[in-house]
């Protein structure tokens, strides 16, 4: 048996049937990383000591006979923006390059109380802002199957490591499309909780009210087995919601009989490739055929919402990344006073990506843009949120594309950035309006995957694994949606 | 009189009185090891998000009541953004568009007359880190280090309507301001260790004019005296710019105590902070039921205690204004009105020795040794003629600094009055005897004479005898 292709669940019943061992497990994972990695360069940092540590812990809790989460031993890849104590954490940029957090993110205690072995951390666009990984200032990551592809971004490292079986799920961030994105284009799940679910306690900041933590898995079983774990309170992150977290195996049922499935005609315009569109379409009949209800709805200030997001974004960042001065942690540039150490530290430790941001940012926030960009960006949030709003009164959850077209090539948007940026056009509405949204691959264009998104109402992410469990069922069965 | 009049707003930072920072564990304790006192949050350490301050928001509601405010029931937090090494984010947490009291006001009392000064604003934010610089500034130092104990310590920024006419005014307005703040509760209000702290912003125009004048921004003022000579300093700067024909340039000034004069520090070309909603924070929202649970929590203020000490205990208004500058002399002075109840007498010594040897020493009334009891016993030792009025200060001093019963320091000392009748005529018969000179002049009609021959006895008994019964007799005697 391929121990690493098979889904989180199935590992988990070989561990409690003892028919493997978690340090035997993590081993072959380990192994599998030694193999790929060449090739895939997933990892940032492969944390072999502490992922065999765990899974050594595991295995005399299972002798004990404790009762142990369904992720205990399970080996897990975390992106490289989430802080891991005494594991260095670098954003993909050489302003970090060194920086070992003191701390764990509160999803990293989480997960380490359930027992997952982390296997390493993740490559990614530097601080998340990018859509094929190659911002990443360490290196760019392979697209697992094509050689030639990106796997997309920012987390393309935590995408290609579960495609390519080097971590049974992974851990990331979604700020506009960063978990789903690269989800679709490597033919992983993705998924980005409500704003709110899971805490952020540790996430490396890139934009505060878009920003939120997710995982990427083989399935949408594995996926309700690490929401049950890392979703609910935190009380050192303000920004958790006080909600009550459901046992989200219960949505795994193959029914999606009377669901009301919103098809947002905006979605599927000019920006789609047409033989994506053709297999978004084949989805949704086949959850008609299941006894869902789809029906076109028009929300109709989809077209502003990237504008929008990358002004919201871009502003928020340019704050979130001014602690990076050289002071006290993190690249220092020596320079003759202050300022100059200031602007040495960031014209060095920063991507060309990332100042870009940071100036679209500071651009936007100043006096005299204030209310022309910022300000507008903001009232066009307000509009995106009543769109949904609309959208929900009559539906229970909508269906769109999660990415324009399947993985794009090596290098082919370099010279073209804003098309870069159109890559997360579906996504990023979501990231605005704080809902849950859901990127499933449901089968293949030219041999590349392609990634269905299912979004929302705040906190009712069981909708979408209901639905996305049906379709996936279904795929299932007619062996459509493997790489 | 001058052709300009000076217009002055203040910025009064406080810091308040919490166990903890505004948005960590942390402990906020003066004095501490650098770098001690921090972690992910209040360090920026990247990922680490902060929870508010229960407590601080409680005592930034009750600044805002005690100071007439206008409490806000929906407010947020902003990011203000700047680069500095004592800023560990980048920006700092502070309330930029919706403060959490406005609308407020004091009152200054003036040699008898009110003036009424508009507080704008009350905001919460967070205190920066402290900086230390090995050698001049932060432009010419060898090396700087910063100390984070500070980083995240709940502030209160106090502004002022730009209603203050001159120097004196500023000063009588930052007395009451702490005043009132300690009287509330809300902060130590320690200058000299930075919990309160202020900038004053100085412009003037001709008299008759309603539009502001360019103004100037002047920091490094570290007592009140300092705010008072700065402002004065600065008014007439800028009045001799302007007469001679110049212009006020907009910039930050520092003021330099040594030399007496604000210097240039940086031209101001209104910076830009950038400032959004801080997206990581939850808004502080409050309802009326607890504004009102904090109001009642409130003491009695200044302006009330005030006017208790005049109403209830006939002090002239003059010394129920000292009396109530500070909490702890307020407090000091009611309770030794318990035990000796006439407020008149207990006001003339807590003004008069009280107030000398602090100012002297240079002392807290928490760090001189006297007690309120200790001080009603010394009164009433006088009362009875234990010792005389002259000697209660001599012995108020010993307690002052020692703490003792002052019964004891009578004893240990000798210091008992003379107020036997026949013991001092018999002194008083001995120094006639010995003076005839004196008791003829004074027979012949020269009055000084008698403090001469009173000073004999005095110096006869080392000062113990009862100064008023020496007189009495003497007189008798010189009439017979």
């Amino acid at each position: 048996m391929d121990l690493h292709t098979i889904s989180v669940r199935r590992l988990g019943e070989l561990l409690a049937r003892k028919e493997v061992g978690s340090e035997e497990l993590t081993r072959s994972y380990l192994e599998r990383i030694s193999q790929v990695e060449d090739k895939t360069k997933a990892f940032i940092t492969v944390t072999e000591e502490e992922a065999l540590a765990q899974a050594r812990a595991v295995d005399e809790q299972r002798v004990r006979g404790e009762e142990l989460s369904p992720l205990a031993g399970i080996p897990m890849a975390i992106a490289d923006n989430i802080c891991t104590e005494g594991v260095r954490t670098t954003c993909a940029s050489k302003m970090l390059e060194n920086f070992i957090p003191p701390y764990d993110a509160a999803v990293v205690e989480r997960m380490k109380k359930a027992g997952s072995a982390l296997v390493g951390k993740c490559n990614m666009d530097e601080f998340g802002m990018g859509i094929s990984t190659e911002n990443s200032c360490f290196f760019s990551t392979t697209n697992p199957l094509d050689p030639e592809a990106v796997p997309g971004g920012s987390n393309g490292g935590a995408a290609a490591a579960v495609a390519a079986g080097e971590a049974a799920f992974a851990l990331g961030s979604d700020t506009e499309g960063s978990l789903r994105q690269p989800a679709a284009s490597c033919g992983v799940v993705g998924f980005k909780p409500t704003y709110g679910r899971v805490s952020r306690y540790g996430l490396i900041s890139c934009a505060s009210s878009l920003d939120q933590i997710g995982p990427l898995t083989r399935d949408v079983t594995d996926l309700a087995l690490v929401l049950n774990t890392i979703c609910g309170r935190d009380e050192r992150d303000s920004t958790s919601a006080a909600v009550d977290v459901p046992d989200f195996k219960k949505y795994l049922v193959n029914d999606v009989k009377g669901l009301k499935i919103g098809l947002p005609v905006e979605y599927f315009g000019a920006g789609l490739a047409p033989l994506v569109a053709d297999k978004l379409r084949e989805a949704a009949r086949k959850l008609e055929e299941m006894g869902a209800l789809c029906e076109e709805v028009s929300m109709p200030h989809t077209d502003y919402a990237l504008p929008a997001h990358y002004i919201i974004s871009s502003a928020e960042a340019s704050s979130n990344l001014a602690r990076y001065d050289g002071v006290r942690y993190g690249l220092r540039e020596d320079a003759e006073d202050v300022l100059g150490m200031f602007k040495r530290t960031r014209g060095r430790g920063f991507g060309a990506e990332v100042k870009k941001r940071i100036m679209i940012g500071t651009y936007a926030l100043s006096t005299g843009n204030y209310n022309e960009y910022y300000v507008k960006a903001l009232k066009v949030r307000t509009l995106i949120k009543q769109d949904f709003a609309r959208a929900f009164e009559r539906f229970d959850c909508l269906l769109t594309p999660a990415s324009p077209a399947t993985a794009y090539k090596k290098g082919e948007l370099k010279d073209d950035p804003l098309a870069g940026y159109q890559s997360h056009i579906f996504t990023a509405p979501a990231n605005l309006a704080g809902l849950p949204a859901m990127s499933l691959p449901i089968g293949l264009v030219d041999g590349l995957p392609v990634g269905l998104q299912l979004i929302a109402r705040h906190f009712d992410e069981g909708t979408l694994l209901r639905a996305g469990y049906a379709l996936e069922q279904s795929l299932e069965q007619t062996g459509r949606n493997r790489a | 009189m001058s052709k300009y009049e000076a217009v002055i707003g203040l910025e009064v930072h406080v810091e308040l009185k919490t166990e903890t920072k505004l948005f960590c564990g942390c402990s906020t304790e003066f004095g501490k090891e650098p770098n001690t006192q921090v972690c992910p949050v209040c360090l920026g350490l990247p990922g680490a998000t902060g929870i508010l301050n229960k407590k601080a928001v409680e005592l930034a509601v009750k600044a805002g009541l005690a100071l007439n405010c206008e409490i806000g029931t929906y407010t947020w937090f902003d990011r203000k953004n700047y680069y500095y090494p004592d800023l560990p984010k980048g920006f700092q947490i502070s309330q930029v568009f919706r403060p959490i009291a406005y609308n407020g006001y004091l009152d200054l009392d003036l040699n008898g007359r009110i003036k009424r000064v508009n507080i704008a604003r009350a905001h919460l934010e967070e205190d920066p880190g402290k900086l230390a610089h090995a050698g001049g500034s932060i432009t010419t130092a060898y090396c700087s280090y910063v100390d984070y104990n500070r980083s995240g310590i709940p502030l209160i920024e106090i502004v002022s309507e730009p209603q203050i006419s001159s120097g004196e005014e500023a000063k009588a307005y930052l007395e009451k301001l702490k005043a009132i703040l300690e009287y509330a509760g809300v902060s130590d209000v320690k200058m000299e260790q930075g919990s309160l702290r202020c900038d004053a912003n100085v412009s003037v125009r001709p008299v008759g004019t309603t539009t502001l004048g360019t103004k100037t921004e002047i920091k490094n003022m570290n007592s009140f005296r300092a705010v008072q000579r700065a402002i004065d300093y600065e008014v007439e700067r800028q009045i001799e710019v302007l007469m001679d024909g110049g212009m006020v340039v907009q910039e930050t000034r520092a003021w330099d105590e040594d030399l007496g004069v604000t210097v240039t520090m940086r031209s101001k070309e209104n910076p830009d902070y950038r400032c959004f909603l801080e997206h990581e924070l939850a808004p502080i929202e409050l309802t009326p039921e607890w504004i009102e649970e904090i109001r009642a929590t409130i003491p009695e203020l200044p302006d009330a205690r005030r006017k208790r000490l005049v109403e209830e205990h006939g002090l002239p208004a003059y010394d129920a204004g000292v009396i109530t500058s500070s909490l702890a002399l307020a407090e000091f002075f009611d309770a030794t009105l318990k035990e000796y109840p006439d407020a008149k007498t207990v006001s003339n010594w807590i003004m008069g020795e009280l107030l000398r040897l602090l100012n002297a020493r240079n002392l807290e009334l928490s760090e001189a040794k006297i007690t309120p009891g200790g001080l009603a016993s010394l009164l009433k030792l006088i009362d009875k003629g234990t010792i005389s009025n002259k000697m209660g200060k001599e012995v108020f001093e010993v307690m002052f600094v020692e703490g003792k019963d002052p019964d004891q320091i009578v004893k240990e000392k000798g210091l008992f009055q003379i107020s036997d009748e026949g013991q001092l005529s018999q002194i008083i018969a001995e120094v006639i005897a010995k003076n005839p000179k004196s008791v003829a002049d004074f027979k012949a009609g020269k009055e000084k004479a008698i403090g001469f021959l009173v000073g004999q006895v005095m110096k006869a008994t080392r000062g113990q005898a009862n100064p008023g019964m020496v007189n009495a007799i003497l007189r008798e005697k010189l009439a017979e």
